[in-house]
């Protein structure tokens, strides 16, 4: 038989169906990008949990590392939320990279074609690449070590890292960085998909407030742990433990650990 | 002119981008150009005026002088525009004119967008496929909801300038991706009921990164589009329906 006839009877050759995985990898680009930012904004909320008092925060990341349900801490419990939160974030970047200019000569076109053009969501884009491709280090960096070492977080340890450590410049990067990135990227999520439905006006004001906001915020947090490492350098490596705790937490925790947990009984008149 | 127009009067400059790549020793240069700009001026009608007084050999296209053709378009200051929509009074003093980018430049200001639009719409197959291959000409045409009628008359309202495509950053970094203007005629024929193709069909247009995951959402070509056509609306509108597709 000759080589031809067979091609042409074979089923890919007469019905030719193109692959539905660009498909696939856009909604999982959209999926993953979607569940980071959203994570990076409730993880903002509890970092920044310190700028309530140190007790606020240590209550949190106890919370986080089950001391409050299962009778003691487990930081391992936070090294595997860092675990997932990198696998979702190894994803993106893999599917983000896509998009990426493939080499020099794409990227000059792209930039030449940005600053040409002065319009606002292309620059925006350019941006996104910029903050993106510098997260491809720093969060892989924060996220490692975070789940190598879960029991470093806390509002001496934290703030250790901060000051005496000197890791504040890097953080002070990576917040520009994801803030950046995340407000961009979930503006475009909203445009990509047209939804929600509020015209484009109200969302990128909304994506810059909210950018805003999570800005100063983070500035604030950040400042917040820079002083509690300042004041605390001569103890570097103390670990915070909370002289008191509200009632109901007291109730939480595990036996014996807040000796005041139950007060003792009013004498009767 | 009476003296109070004199006072009011305007002298602008265009650097135009001048380069002939039919010859040989042309190299690409930009041309400095003086003019007086004159009330309700169009930067169509300057073009003329330099062409007419000033330099004879000045290439760019025009046809109807009034916003339906798309033949003028070009970058204004960066920007694609239609000459023909674009005032004077609404440029700088200074202002630099270069041709669309993407297609195939023919000399100065003027590119050959038919060539790629013909080859967009062949690849695309932005032709009704109607449900008879033989159609009966005799018979009268079925109705179509007006509300149909009037989306499909919406999106026929493309004039193939170019401006989307040229705006377009994705299109810069890939020479294959089908652009606002592609996608917007694949949004006219779905909603077309006479068209017989389903969402399976069109997906083998569009569904990957050349068509309609390609779109990065940068929305340039929505805000340049000299039409102003719902490019945004319809394209997130076919990533749904092709997501859904897969």
């Amino acid at each position: 038989m000759p080589t031809s006839v067979f091609i042409v009877q074979s089923d890919l050759v007469e019905h030719p169906r193109k692959s539905r995985w660009p498909a696939r990898l856009d909604l999982l680009q959209s999926g993953t990008g979607l569940a980071l930012a959203l994570f990076m904004w409730g993880h903002m909320f509890f970092v920044a949990s310190i700028l309530l008092g140190k007790t606020t925060m240590w209550s949190i990341t106890r919370m986080f590392e089950g001391y409050f349900f299962f009778g003691g801490a487990y930081p391992r419990l936070v090294s595997g939320v860092a675990a997932g939160i990198l696998l979702l974030f190894v994803l993106h970047a893999l599917l983000a990279m896509r998009k990426f200019p493939g080499d020099y000569r794409q990227y000059r076109k792209m930039r030449a074609h940005v600053k040409a053009m002065r319009h606002e969501d292309s620059t925006l884009w350019i941006w996104q690449v910029y903050t993106g491709f510098a997260l491809f280090f720093l969060a892989s960096a924060h996220l490692y070590q975070m789940l190598a070492w879960p029991q470093n977080i806390g509002p001496y340890a934290s703030s250790d890292r901060m000051w005496s450590d000197g890791l504040w410049p890097f953080y002070l990067v990576m917040l520009l960085a994801v803030e950046v990135h995340g407000g961009i990227g979930l503006y475009r999520l909203a445009m990509k998909w047209n939804w929600p439905k509020f015209s484009r006006n109200f969302l990128k004001k909304l994506k810059w407030a909210l950018t805003g906001f999570f800005l100063l915020l983070g500035l604030m947090t950040l400042g917040a742990y820079m002083k509690i490492g300042f004041e605390h350098q001569a103890r570097y490596g103390e670990r915070y433990q909370p002289a008191d705790l509200p009632l109901w937490l007291q109730e939480l925790a595990p036996e014996g650990d807040f000796p005041r947990r139950n007060p003792p009984a009013e004498d009767a008149p | 002119m009476n003296a109070e127009n004199f006072q009011t009067s305007r002298c602008i400059t265009l650097n135009i981008l001048r380069y002939n790549p039919q010859d040989k020793a042309s190299e690409p240069r930009l041309q400095s150009y003086a003019l007086e700009a004159a009330d309700g001026m169009t930067l169509f009608i300057a073009l003329n005026e330099l062409r007419e007084h000033q330099d004879p050999t000045l290439q760019f296209d025009f046809v109807c002088r009034a916003g339906i053709c798309g033949s003028c378009a070009m970058m204004v200051n960066g920007r694609p525009r239609l000459a023909c929509r674009t005032l004077i009074a609404d440029l700088p003093d200074e202002s630099t004119l270069t041709p669309l980018p993407f297609f195939a430049l023919i000399g100065d200001l003027s590119v050959n967008t038919g060539k790629w639009m013909r080859g967009m719409s062949e690849r695309l197959q932005t032709w009704l496929h109607a449900k008879e291959a033989e159609p009966d000409l005799e018979r009268i045409e079925e109705r179509m909801a007006p509300e149909t009628a009037e989306a499909i008359y919406e999106l026929d309202r493309c004039i193939e300038c170019g401006c989307c495509v040229a705006a377009c950053g994705t299109a810069q970094m890939r020479p294959d991706f089908v652009g606002a203007v592609g996608f917007g005629k694949i949004a006219r024929f779905r909603i077309d009921p006479r068209d017989t193709r389903d969402d399976d069909d069109y997906f083998e247009l569009i569904g990957d990164d050349a068509g309609v995951f390609g779109c990065m959402s940068l929305l340039a070509c929505h805000d340049m589009c000299p039409k102003a056509l719902p490019l945004k609306t319809q394209i997130a509108f076919l990533r749904r329906k092709m997501a859904l597709v897969a």
